[in-house]
């Protein structure tokens, strides 16, 4: 029985979508909910994927729920979907944060209609991208997720809007157009755009030399994830977009980045892998103290969420280069934990802002007797970000770095890994420090009757806080799943 | 004899008839607004007859003057297809002249009935009289508004375009006199059978070939030749700029397509030859017209430019055909495909402009601030077609560019595809800055901007076709993968 339970999950929010559109005068009410269902129903399918998806070691290495139709014949493209154990964490994750950012946009204001539309979009492609297993479906997912964010970033952003949305739109374009050189180049050599298909064939070629096809399609996603030095878009991204951009930006944009340098990258090229790690491993770690470092610095609460970002991202780039089971496995419950800590992170920000008007460190003080509530889970969320035991942050931190001081494949690993660790304690000075000077010292008059969270925010939150509790005491429910897909990936390698 | 192949130039002649009948009526009837359907019919018409031929196996008809093949057709619905775009997006343009509608409807068939001879052309002198047949309409359209910039842009076309005309017959007297013969396959029978293995060792075929270039590098506003395209585009009436930009650089492709790749299509070393002369000056094309168009502040001007840098990946499918000799068609079929998309994607963006432009009367950038708010139907059809240009999903636009991009990989062309790609990236600066105006700006008065019926219907077409085409190319990929099997590659 085939219910294309995908292309559901992918495209219920396009149905939303047009349905929101079409709406004679949508009240601002209607959007609300039409958007609100469209999400939770894409949820709530997913969920099912989840629980039907087979974990037995006889699925190990193949793809679960696949589509596939011939799509553009002249070039052999297929629209082909399917998900494995690196994938489903991945759309579980994108589209509770579908649910969520909908939530933490209840009150949006200004021209509703178009913001949800957007947001629906944003969803839609960002699922396609993790589904898709055909390269140039994956391409035009990739690209698609430009247009909704340059338009929620640039209308509903605030402060230096507009030059943020232009630098995110030129970086990401940059990287995808030698994305799309990479692709080509891909096909032009093994004459397939099948993503299963390429993964674990042996690619040789006069034509072009592996490594330049290697950086072709790396750039891409180093720029995406961000890896230092290409990371100065996201600062300024984050810290104008609205709340909810922000919250799928830093929660389910970023992975895409990851999410290809393993399924193209690694799968396609692991030996090219081996030998350029060391460099990727060298930016992995600059990416992570550095990153720490300037987020000290930093007096803008969500610059700051932004900046540590950066730093937890180095250690997705570093497990992935690391190239052993246990780091890739790592690397990929980092993604997933990162996306629902710094997530929850930006949305309380954005909660924060919205009742005090101010993200400034230095205006804000003793917020913890005037929002109780919010306290409560900003510090949750804080603390999971450095890593306290319990939380999902604290497995998926100590997976990466096990699996990367043990690998063998890569020389000076141990090193690496010792200094990157120093980036936990970084991260402790910076998130305890904000929390302190944010919520602990003594309470300003001025932000005396500022009101707490109301309903539909602490649905929004709590259910954030569930998932980084229960994922953070049971890791397995999640770790059985990526193992699955990680394992033939690490064959690859050979290690 | 003769007779039997007068079907083979149907379509010409019913597009001039309905052009001389066009001029006719305009003497005897009063309401103007009749005229458009006449020029529409007559497209029409001459697109049924273009239909009936279809099917007919390929053939050389008239003494080996014109060719019928589904790639001539392909074009020739494509050249009637914009006629009639640009004729429903003239409409209320047009209502604006004191006097002269008749003419310039039928100069708009006309100049179509040229570039429709033109695409079938197989040999020399009635590829220079079809050019000329539909060059000098041109010359006339672009100075119809008489004011000071119309007359200057008309002026300048009319000289820069004489003077390409010139270089390109010199070019082509160099191939008569190599040759002697006119006819494409009989130049490519003779110039097989040179003993050469490189171009240098025959200055005589070297210079023509340049020389032919260099005049249809005009047509197709390549780098050197676009000197002519901001001015003209900027001055032209409106409409005749969306017919320049696509109808005659569509044209100006096909032919140059047929010319290289008919007479010097063989053997190896000269097809890599002219090639490779055409992916050098493809290089600076794009650049130039990207870098150009970053500055514009004239919505007319900047489309000007981005249809320099457009030129540019187009002539990557050029290159990439001329590289691939036998096994061309993916390279073909890109540019063909890419052909399609760029039509209805600028005619798309320029109907929107005209429209727009008859209500505000100006083609600042500045002054398209807030035009979401103002005729949100227009502003979100110009914006499908500037994300289409850009080469973003989900469009015709993205799908044309892997398409031909992925032609020039297969032969080689690695570089040129990386250099492409990084100005797509540029041209998103510019595209965008439109798109950011619209959407973002503050409207400058709060008064709608409503548009006709035909203009509506017209840029609903383009759209729709591009987003279809940007979703489910396959259809249209057959389609240009049978325009091309006739090419004889």
């Amino acid at each position: 029985m085939n219910l294309n339970l995908l292309s559901w999950i992918v495209f219920l929010p396009v149905i939303g979508l047009i349905v929101i559109a079409l709406w004679p005068r949508a009240s601002q009410k209607t959007v609300k909910w039409i958007a609100l269902i469209a999400a939770l129903a894409s949820f709530i399918i997913s969920l099912y994927v989840f629980f039907m998806f087979d974990r037995s070691g006889a699925a190990i290495g193949h793809m679960q729920f696949e589509e596939k139709v011939l799509w553009i014949p002249a070039v052999n493209s297929y629209y082909h979907l399917g998900v494995d154990g690196l994938s489903l964490p991945l759309v579980i994750l994108m589209t509770f944060l579908g649910v969520v950012s909908v939530l933490i946009s209840w009150k949006i204001q200004l021209r509703p209609k178009e913001y949800f539309c957007w947001i629906l979009l944003l969803e839609s492609s960002i699922l396609g991208v993790f589904t898709s297993l055909d390269l140039i479906l994956f391409f035009l997912f990739w690209e698609v997720e430009l247009i909704p964010m340059y338009f929620l970033i640039n209308i509903w952003g605030s402060g230096r809007k507009e030059y943020a949305a232009y630098k995110y739109l030129i970086y990401t374009l940059v990287g995808s157009a030698f994305m799309l050189a990479g692709i080509l180049s891909t096909y032009f050599i093994t004459h397939t755009f099948d993503m299963t298909a390429l993964a674990g064939i042996s690619i040789t070629s006069s034509f072009i030399p592996l490594t330049v096809l290697f950086f072709l399609l790396v750039i891409g996603f180093c720029i995406k994830l961000p890896v230092f030095p290409f990371h100065t878009w996201l600062p300024d991204a984050h810290t104008n977009a609205p709340t909810a951009a922000s919250v799928i930006l830093a929660g389910a944009l970023l992975k895409m980045g990851g999410y290809g340098m393993i399924r193209l990258c690694v799968s396609m090229l692991p030996q090219v892998a081996v030998q350029y790690a060391p460099i990727m491993c060298i930016l992995a770690v600059i990416g992570i103290i550095y990153g720490a470092a300037v987020t000290l610095r930093q007096t803008d609460l969500k610059r700051l969420i932004a900046y540590s970002s950066v730093s937890h991202m180095g250690y997705v780039l570093l497990g992935i280069f690391a190239l052993t089971q246990v780091s890739l496995a790592g690397a990929a419950l980092q993604m997933f934990s990162h996306g629902v800590i710094t997530g929850l992170l930006f949305a309380m920000v954005g909660l924060v802002y919205d009742k005090t008007h101010t993200r400034d460190l230095n205006n804000l003080s003793g917020l913890a007797r005037q929002m109780p509530v919010i306290v409560v889970v900003f510090s949750i969320a804080g603390l999971a970000s450095l890593g306290l035991p319990g939380t999902v942050g604290f497995a998926a931190e100590f997976i990466t770095f096990a699996g990367s001081f043990s690998s063998t494949v890569i020389a000076g690993m141990k090193i690496f890994t010792l200094i990157a660790v120093l980036g936990v304690v970084l991260t402790s000075g910076y998130i305890l420090w904000m929390l302190q000077r944010v919520f602990y010292q003594y309470p300003l008059d001025k932000y005396n009757g500022v009101g707490d969270a109301d309903l539909v925010e602490k649905i929004a939150t709590f259910s954030f806080v569930v998932v980084i509790m229960l994922v953070g005491i049971y890791p397995a429910i999640l770790t059985n799943v990526i193992n699955m897909g990680i394992e033939p990936i690490a064959k690859l390698i050979g290690m | 004899m003769m007779m039997d192949q007068i079907r083979y130039i149907a379509p010409e002649l019913g597009l001039l008839c309905f052009a001389l009948l066009l001029v006719l009526v305009d003497l005897f009837i009063s309401n103007k607004r009749a005229l458009p359907f006449i020029a529409v019919i007559g497209a029409l018409v001459s697109a049924a007859f273009v239909l009936t031929l279809w099917s007919v196996p390929s053939v050389e008809a008239f003494n080996k003057m014109i060719a019928v093949d589904q790639f001539g057709l392909f074009f020739k619905l494509l050249i009637l297809a914009a006629t009639v775009l640009v004729v429903m997006a003239s409409h209320s343009y047009v209502l604006k002249f004191d006097k002269f509608q008749g003419e310039y409807y039928a100069l708009l068939m006309l100049s179509a009935l040229g570039l429709m001879l033109l695409v079938s052309a197989i040999n020399l002198i009635t590829i220079y009289v079809a050019l000329e047949l539909s060059s000098i309409s041109l010359y006339v359209l672009v100075s119809f508004l008489k004011d000071k910039q119309s007359s200057e842009a008309g002026l300048k076309y009319l000289i820069l375009g004489a003077v390409a005309s010139a270089i390109l017959l010199y070019g082509m007297a160099f191939v008569f006199g190599l040759t002697g013969n006119t006819c494409l396959p009989c130049i490519a029978d003779y110039v097989k059978g040179m003993p050469l293995t490189s171009l240098l060792q025959n200055p005589v075929l070297l210079i023509g070939l340049v020389l032919i270039i260099s005049g249809f590098g005009f047509k197709i506003a390549s780098v050197p030749f676009q000197m002519w395209v901001p001015d003209v585009y900027q001055g032209a009436p409106t409409p005749v700029t969306a017919y320049l930009s696509v109808a005659s650089k569509a044209a100006g492709f096909a032919v140059i397509a047929r010319i290289f790749m008919t007479a010097f299509g063989m053997p190896a070393w000269l097809h890599n030859e002219w090639a490779m002369i055409i992916a050098v000056l493809d290089a600076v094309t794009m650049t130039v017209g990207n870098l150009t168009a970053i500055v514009q502040t004239n919505v007319k001007r900047l489309l000007g430019y981005s249809s320099i840098a457009q030129a540019g990946y187009l002539m990557v499918g050029l290159a990439a055909m001329g590289m691939s000799s036998q096994s061309g068609n993916v390279a073909a079929g890109g540019l063909i495909f890419f052909l399609l998309s760029y039509t209805l994607t600028n005619l798309g963006a320029f109907i929107a402009i005209i429209a727009i432009s008859n209500k505000i009367n100006s083609d600042e950038i500045s002054d398209y601030a807030g035009m979401i708010k103002r005729s949100p139907l227009l502003a979100l059809g110009l914006t499908v077609c500037l994300i289409s240009l850009t080469g973003l999903p989900p469009t015709a636009g993205l799908i044309a560019k892997i398409y031909i991009f992925k032609g020039a990989i297969d032969q080689g062309l690695l570089w040129l595809v990386i250099i492409a790609v990084i100005n797509s990236v540029v041209s998103a600066y510019y595209y965008f800055k439109v798109v950011k105006a619209m959407w973002l700006g503050e409207p400058a008065s709060e008064e709608k901007v409503s548009s006709t019926w035909p203009e509506w219907v017209a840029l609903a077409a383009c759209c729709a076709i591009v987003v279809v085409m940007g979703i489910l190319p396959g259809a249209f990929i057959n389609l240009t993968q049978t325009a091309v099997k006739m090419l004889g590659i």
